[in-house]
């Protein structure tokens, strides 16, 4: 008995999932994730109901299976939706780096489909006040920082009548700092440790932080948007590693008379390197940048994108491509819109028709395409315009 | 060839952008222009030419006593040590279109100086007015860094505040914190040999273009011309109704032109038209939204800017 409950506790260290971290020796084994936070994979019937609901194509992030996890609560939001019940959208950023990679966008794409195909409103928080903790960045940077992070989010082509962005530093305090006391009261010291994993040494800030990413989830946080409305229920779509915040607000929920939030999750994109973690900001080479120049990204791609290939050309036509582990083809399963062609791919390079260098050039070509995409549409997003998306407004529109 | 002092000084006026004209005799430095309006309350501006390793170039706007460090703002630039230098004469007039000695913000009205990258010194928003060339140095004008900074922007160039003075550690943990300044593209000397080539003129202008040719046609062959007009055009195309359907139709029109060729027709004759459909559907319908919503948030933006900024008629 012993020796079996100790096996399996080195099991468990084996991969290390939670907001500030995220490795793993193997691949990111996502079954156990899924066990150990307590959420569901989404089948294939919850696809069909989006499209039903909708009445548009399921985003890729759906169809293939990025967004993959969820928790009970998301099939009551799209019941309530179905009896004309709205609801919002929540997610967020930690701005720590000027440089966003195409890892950060993705909760922000498949975002942006939900807010078009359901035309609900959304808020997203930035939380420079984490980051300051965190990453110990000045305030002012940390400020900085998220408002230039605001600009690659809204390049994203949100639709500024229905979404809030706010930063921390700016907007905390009135009902929303209302809220975080109510949270906090409900959670003991020793919850946060067991939740967060804090230490003796980490200072009060970071202890005191969770309630701030957890009050988004309800609706009279924001008294400006959704005043009166406190039945409203709050979707979050966001990387699997955020889970801890709203496990703890899930639990805090009924106890304040709230509903709790919906969950839905994506899997991490992999780094350029391989499957075995998620990009990381602190190594250019380990992802592809918002900023990067065609010519880089051809670089990148060429000489950094692990191969699942075979190391020779008789062995490949032999034996295939292993997909598992092959960041091209994973990478075009996350970002090309065509299902056939990336059907088409799959058999070929599976079986080892296709080669790597080809899969390559498709990739760079997808890649540079969404790239330049983001470049131009970054490049209209004035001041005035951050401005006006984190204005604290009413969004008359926000439902239509 | 470049706009003339009389025509930006008429545009400023036009756009109701208040400044103080200073006629004098030609001058090469700061200290000979202080000799002529020294005694004026602005700040005296210094104006650097820059060039990096890839032909793209900055210009640094700083005040007289401001402290400019070539190395450091190299490096926070994120072109290493020494990626920085002062740029040929030639370029001045070249791509700049002003005279020697007359380096200015104003330069980037200019279509040759579109992928310049103005840093300007912060310091400029402690002065009421400073001090620059209306793209002659036998005149300064004097005027609020707001208005400068404003006027470059609605033309849509790169202009930025920056402490110049400052010199963050830069490294692994500290990307530059000035990279976002720097031009995507080098600018485009070809467009200029060929303006050149036509102003057949005077006499001395017909011995330019020959020189000019030569070099454009050696530093041309990796340069994207296409892209660099793309980049200046789209955050207008965003605002103007005009420029918006243009990129529309020209989109729309390259995919037609491409679908509607001889095998397409074989292949599905009457029903090629709802091919072409499709096709559009298919390849455009995500870059529209996207753009559309690109255009209807700067139009809330530009209400939300008005609205911020007029007084309240009713309680």
């Amino acid at each position: 008995m012993e020796n079996g409950a100790k096996r399996v506790e080195e099991e468990e260290e084996e991969q290390v999932v939670n907001p500030w971290e995220v490795s793993s020796k193997n691949k990111i084994d996502y079954d156990k994730l899924i066990d150990q936070f307590g959420c569901q994979r989404l089948d294939q019937s919850f696809v069909d109901r989006v499209f039903r609901l909708t009445g548009r194509s399921p985003h890729i992030f759906l169809r293939r299976n990025v967004f993959f996890a969820h928790n009970r609560d998301l099939n009551e939001i799209l019941d309530a939706y179905e009896r004309g019940d709205k609801f919002y959208l929540y997610t967020g950023r930690g701005p720590s780096s000027e440089a966003l990679h195409l890892g950060h966008l993705i909760p922000f794409m498949f975002t942006k489909y939900l807010q078009e195909a359901f035309k609900v409103p959304l808020v997203i928080q930035l939380t420079d006040d984490e980051k300051c903790m965190w990453k110990n960045l000045t305030v002012e940077e940390s400020k900085r920082l998220a408002r230039e992070n605001a600009k690659d989010i809204i390049a994203c082509g949100f639709d500024v009548s229905r979404t809030f962005i706010f930063s921390d530093f700016d907007y905390v305090g009135g009902a929303f700092y209302e809220n975080m006391v109510r949270v906090a009261k409900c959670v003991t010291y020793n919850k946060a440790v067991g939740i967060f994993g804090f230490t003796g040494e980490d200072h009060i800030g970071k202890i005191s932080f969770p309630p701030v990413q957890a009050v988004p989830s309800f609706p009279s946080s924001f008294p400006h948007l959704f005043s009166g409305n406190d039945k409203l229920r709050c979707l979050i779509p966001c990387a699997i590693d955020q889970d801890p915040y709203f496990r703890m607000t899930r639990d805090v929920a009924p106890r304040l008379g709230y509903k709790k939030p919906a969950l839905i999750e994506s899997s991490f994109f992999p780094a350029l390197q391989g499957v075995s973690g998620k990009m990381n900001a602190g190594d250019p080479n380990s992802a592809i940048y918002v900023t990067d120049s065609p010519k880089e990204i051809k670089n990148k791609v060429n000489k950094y994108a692990f191969s699942g290939g075979q190391d020779s050309v008789e062995n490949h036509r032999k034996y295939g491509a292993n997909l598992e582990v092959d960041i091209p083809f994973k990478y075009l399963s996350f970002f090309l819109e065509y299902d056939e062609e990336l059907e088409h791919i799959r058999k070929e390079y599976g079986s080892g028709r296709m080669l790597t260098g080809e899969v390559k050039k498709r990739l760079i070509d997808v890649l540079t395409v969404l790239v330049e995409r983001h470049r131009a549409a970054r490049a209209a997003v004035t001041d005035e315009m951050v401005d006006a998306f984190m204005a604290v407004r009413p969004l008359p529109n926000m439902f239509n | 060839m470049g706009i003339s002092k009389a025509q930006l000084l008429q545009r400023l006026q036009a756009q109701q952008i208040h400044f103080s004209q200073y006629d004098h005799p030609v001058v090469m430095t700061v200290e000979a222009q202080a000799k002529h309006v020294g005694h004026i309350k602005a700040g005296l501006s210094k104006n650097l030419f820059l060039k990096d390793k890839k032909h793209r170039f900055y210009i640094v706007s700083a005040l007289a006593d401001t402290k400019v460090d070539l190395k450091v703002l190299s490096q926070r630039l994120g072109l290493g040590k020494g990626g920085l230098r002062m740029a040929p004469e030639e370029a001045v007039v070249e791509v700049l279109e002003v005279p020697l000695g007359s380096v200015t913000p104003f330069a980037l009205v200019n279509e040759s100086a579109r992928s310049v990258s103005l840093l300007l010194d912060q310091g400029f928003k402690t002065h009421e007015c400073c001090f620059f060339h209306p793209l002659s140095n036998d005149t300064s004008i004097s005027l609020h860094i707001e208005d400068l900074y404003k006027f470059l922007k609605s033309v849509g160039r790169m202009v930025a505040y920056v402490d110049l003075e400052a010199n963050p550690t830069v490294g692994k943990d500290q990307p530059p914190d000035l990279a976002a300044l720097v031009p995507s593209d080098a600018p485009s000397i070809q467009n200029i040999s060929e303006k050149t080539a036509t102003l057949q003129i005077d006499g001395d202008v017909k011995s330019k273009p020959v020189a000019v040719t030569a070099k454009a046609s050696k530093v041309s062959s990796g340069q994207q011309k296409e892209k660099s007009v793309n980049n200046a055009n789209s955050s207008s195309s965003f605002a103007d109704p005009e420029q918006f359907i243009e990129e529309i139709l020209k989109k729309a029109s390259a995919i037609v032109v491409a679908e509607i060729k001889e095998e397409n027709i074989k292949q599905h004759g009457g029903q090629l038209g709802a091919v072409v459909s499709n096709s559009l559907r298919k390849n455009l319908s995500l870059e529209l939204k996207n753009l559309a919503t690109m255009f209807k948030n700067t139009a809330y933006t530009e209400g939300f800017g008005a609205g911020i900024r007029c007084p309240a008629k009713r309680l």
